[in-house]
């Protein structure tokens, strides 16, 4: 049983569709993420869970219960707001308490629970300090606090860490993790920073154009997306333009590649085998392409001859750009050595780091 | 873990619509009664004799030389000031925004006073300043030893001049804020692509200053349009709507004045539409998020910066001599000033006069009883119409064409008595309740106390429509939403998110239309009756009997009060900001 339930959710704003029919599960105690580029519509999908839209068709139900056109106020949800939404003519105690004013607390209880969210974001004390007078981390905190202070069934969170600098924003983002884990809540958090997501989330749906393109953990995300719009928003993978070739077997795909005419295998599961005869896209990322100067590569699958085109050193990886007859690829290696621009070179393609992509 | 309640959401909405039902009744209740019926009554009066529909009125009004004259002039007159006001208010702009020098800051502090002058007052002032036995005047005839007085303040000179001195404030003030507005980076970014100085000028801080130029180029043309005290004290024969309107109806012309009323009513709404259409066309939104903001230059030592001093304590000096001039004259004991330059006695005689005589006191109490009423009702009443046209955020989305059309329909109907003269207010008041009428049955609203009340709420209702709906927008949406999911409903999310927000900005608006409503001529010399003399009646009057000690003594009260009440106003700005 989920605790959070969309139903083929739609949401037009004028004539811009702003969310396709989108689907999504969340279990209780997940830290769920919505991931994808700006205008993909996750913020307006964020709104529709929160009750800050309504949407045009679908269904949302929590608990088991249909809250589709349930008012905000009623659904008991928290929510962080990109740009914190602090009420500014209030201090941060009657931040925090608002929504406990709200649900007519008694007054020890209101204090009792204010002192704890405070606490739990690190900031006791700040009680009696004007919002504006707090830094942009403290404003956060004090955001979450007040999110948190009301017990919320569900807590969203709508890119709350993109208005703060790097450090802070890695900082903060631990933080966050371990909190909601220790008090058990349940999460749906929006950003377009793949990094936060992988770091935050416990499952991602990445949203590309209003649908949900691909929704899994974030390693099997990142090693293996299904979409070809999936692998171009999570970049710094090598896309190949290939077709599949009709010697493929049934467990080990061939594909000859558009650029190079090379022939590449790949293992692919029995049940998404691709067409035969039409472009399609097959993706590994960089740091899974083996590059090496000397021919020792010769006995592994996918071994490619190319030239060294660029080596960019980037601190403790360095990435390698090779031609192999016309095949542009990207890899990332450790240790550049013996490795020259313009020097003849083989690059391997693990059959296993090999996805081929829906859609061409 | 608390379960979101499961109550059926139908009773939350049907409540929230007998709200929103509720503001809707009052806000279309007032908009028929004050803006719909009243100039409707005046259309059709212009357009009936004898039970039936004819043109005969404009056909007679129209073939008068007096109305060709008067609406000819006027249009004119409102251009002339215009550019006077756009010349003088724009170089005034770039000379105290743009550069930093010693007399900048007096002058920065006085530049708006002669929007809070009221229009009588001021006029009152200049003649005591500079009519042909003003101060000024008779100070050069006496040191020139000249035969009589070197000029003389009537006609089209004095009325311009006079228009520039009132009005260039909406091209200063406009200028001023949009050049602090624009994106400095914008006109370096420019230099470093190699633009001359005047290029940039052309290119990049001119288009962008077009919105503010535009806006007030409109203020000041409908201004000039609605212009009276001026003309009636020392046009000289100028012949100018407003003054034809009064004088026909003072002569019982009703016909004529109804006519004339819609002819000026129709080009101060043309106005509006064309300044509006050619602002629309030439909005700029900001596509950087940070910028930064100009510093000013200092003008090095040097000619250049003597000048500039010397011109900010010119301008200074003409901006206060009219006030210190009244403040003069209203310690003259009235007779004493006749043929010296400056009154050769002084006393407190004419304010003793002023706070002794039951008679003044009565002025000044209906002149504050009646703008706080019409304040008031104009700040209540804009919560409604605001709240509605604003809409509950975060439903922005759900609304129907025909809502948004309605809501635009709302707004310019509340834009309509902004942009319509006092003088055709007023007209259209008294034609529509001046007799038994369908909307009021009996009761005729003319000649009771409440005339004035209503017709200062419709003058000044979309000033206060305006400050509550500017306060509003600069609210962020995400702060009653963020309410919202903390479990705040409508009228929590109102009283303690958005109320406590917004008050400051709304009650400066208001405090404005009620210091307007305190020095309001235009109008109330067209309805008022004796139980609501209001001051600026009272003042010329005293004018009329050459009591020009009390008069005077009269308008330093005035401006004492409003004075006092703006500072409170600006205090309440800051606390806003």
């Amino acid at each position: 049983m989920f605790l959070l339930s969309l139903k083929n959710i739609s949401k037009t704003f004028g004539s811009t569709r702003a969310v396709k029919d989108v689907s999504l599960d969340v279990e209780q105690g997940e830290f769920f993420g919505l991931l994808g580029p700006s205008g993909c519509g996750k913020t307006t999908t964020l709104r529709m869970i929160a009750g800050l839209e309504r949407p045009d068709t679908g269904a949302i139900a929590f608990d088991a219960t249909d809250i589709t056109h349930l008012p905000p106020e009623r659904r008991g949800f928290g929510m962080v707001f990109q740009n914190y939404a602090l009420f500014p003519h209030l201090n941060v105690f009657e931040n925090v308490a608002f929504g406990l004013r709200a649900r007519h607390k008694t007054r020890d209880e209101m204090r009792e629970r204010v002192n704890s969210a405070l606490e739990l974001v690190q900031l006791p004390g700040y009680e009696k300090r004007r919002v504006d007078e707090l830094s942009g981390g403290q404003q956060q905190r004090v955001a979450i606090a007040r999110a948190i202070a009301i017990e919320p069934a569900l807590l969203l969170f709508d890119e709350p860490l993109s208005n703060l600098d790097v450090s802070l924003r890695e900082e903060t983002r631990s933080e966050l993790r371990e909190l909601v884990t220790r008090l058990h809540l349940t999460a749906v958090y929006v950003t377009h920073d793949q990094e936060e997501a992988y770091a935050l989330c416990d499952r991602i749906s990445v949203m590309v154009g209003g649908s949900i393109m691909q929704t899994g953990a974030p390693r099997e995300l990142y090693e293996r997306p299904a979409e070809i719009s999936v692998a171009r928003f999570l970049g710094r993978n090598n896309l190949i333009r290939a077709m599949r070739l009709s010697s493929s077997k049934t467990t080990e795909a061939e594909f000859k590649t558009l650029e190079g005419g090379h022939t590449l295998r790949l293992s692919l599961d029995s049940g998404d085998l691709q067409p035969l005869n039409q472009p399609v896209f097959l993706a590994i990322r960089p740091e899974h392409v083996r590059i090496t100067a000397s021919s020792s590569n010769g006995n592994l699958p996918n071994t490619l001859k190319a030239e060294v085109r660029e080596i960019v050193f980037g601190g403790a990886t360095s990435t390698v750009r090779v031609d192999a007859n016309g095949l542009a690829l990207e890899a990332l290696v450790l240790q550049p050595d013996g490795l020259r621009v313009g020097s003849i070179c083989e690059v391997s393609l693990p059959p296993e780091k090999l996805s081929a992509l829906k859609n061409a | 873990m608390p379960k979101p309640s499961s109550q059926p959401a139908a009773s939350y909405f049907s409540r929230v619509s007998i709200l929103r039902l509720s503001l809707l009744a009052a806000t279309v209740v007032v908009l028929i009664y004050g803006v719909i019926y009243p100039n409707l009554a005046v259309l059709s009066a212009s357009l009936r004799q004898d039970d039936s529909w004819t043109f005969v009125h404009y056909t007679s009004v129209l073939s008068q030389r007096s109305t060709i004259e008067a609406l000819i002039n006027s249009i004119l007159l409102s251009i002339g000031t215009v550019v006077l006001c756009a010349i003088v208010g724009v170089s005034l702009a770039f000379l105290f925004e743009r550069y930093t020098f010693p007399g900048r800051r007096l002058f920065s502090v006085l530049a708006a006073l002669p929007l809070v002058l009221p229009p009588l007052v001021g006029t009152i002032a200049f003649i005591f300043l500079l009519g042909e036995s003003g101060i000024l005047s008779r100070l050069i005839q006496g040191s020139f030893r000249l035969q009589s007085a070197p000029w003389t303040l009537r006609g089209w000179p004095a009325l311009l001049l006079f228009h520039t001195y009132t009005m260039y404030p909406f091209f200063y003030v406009l200028t001023g804020a949009g050049l602090r507005r624009i994106d400095a980076s914008l006109a370096e970014a420019a230099r470093s692509l190699g633009a001359h100085r005047l290029t940039v000028l052309s290119r990049v801080v001119l288009p962008q200053l077009t919105p503010s130029l535009v806006a007030a180029g409109l203020l000041t043309f409908m201004t000039s349009m609605a212009s009276f005290s001026a003309p009636l004290f020392f046009g000289g024969g100028v012949r100018v709507l407003t003054l034809e309107i009064y004088g026909a109806r003072q002569r019982g012309d009703a016909e004529m004045a109804v006519t004339e009323t819609v002819v000026l009513a129709v080009i101060s709404l043309a106005a509006l539409i064309f300044f509006q259409r050619y602002e629309g066309t030439r909005r700029f939104v900001a596509a950087a998020l940070k910028g930064t903001t100009r510093r000013r230059e200092i003008i090095p030592k040097g000619l250049a910066r003597n000048l500039a001093t010397v011109a900010a304590i010119v301008f200074s000096l003409m901006l206060v001599s009219p006030v210190l001039t009244l403040i003069l004259v209203s310690f003259a004991p009235e007779g004493s000033w006749t043929t010296q330059a400056i009154p050769a006695q002084y006393s407190l005689s004419n304010y003793v006069r002023l706070f002794s005589e039951p008679q003044s006191g009565e002025v000044f109490l209906n002149s504050f009883a009646m703008s706080a009423i019409a304040a008031v009702a104009a700040l209540a009443w804009s919560f409604c119409v605001v709240s509605l046209v604003a809409g509950e955020s975060g439903s922005g989305s759900q609304h129907s064409r025909a809502a948004k059309y309605g809501k635009r329909f709302v707004s310019l109907l509340v834009l309509i008595p902004w942009a319509l003269p006092g003088t055709v207010v007023a007209v259209a008041v008294a034609e529509a309740y001046g007799r038994r009428s369908l909307l009021l049955g009996s009761f005729v609203l003319v000649g009771t106390f409440w005339i004035l009340p209503v017709v200062y709420f419709l003058r000044f209702m979309p000033l206060v429509v305006r400050a509550v709906q500017a306060s509003m927008e600069q609210i962020d949406p995400a702060l009653s939403e963020a309410a919202g999911s903390l479990g705040a409903k409508v009228l929590r999310r109102f009283m303690r998110v958005t109320l406590p927000l917004i008050w400051p900005g709304a009650i400066a608006g208001t405090l404005l239309a009620f210091v307007i409503g305190l020095g309001e001529y235009v109008a109330s010399v067209l309805v008022f009756v004796p139980i609501n003399r209001p001051i600026s009646i009272a003042i010329a009057s005293e004018m009329r009997d050459f009591n020009l000690g009390t008069a005077a003594a009269y308008g330093v009260v005035l401006i004492g009060i409003i004075a006092i009440v703006m500072i409170a106003a600006g205090r309440l700005e800051r606390l806003r900001g």
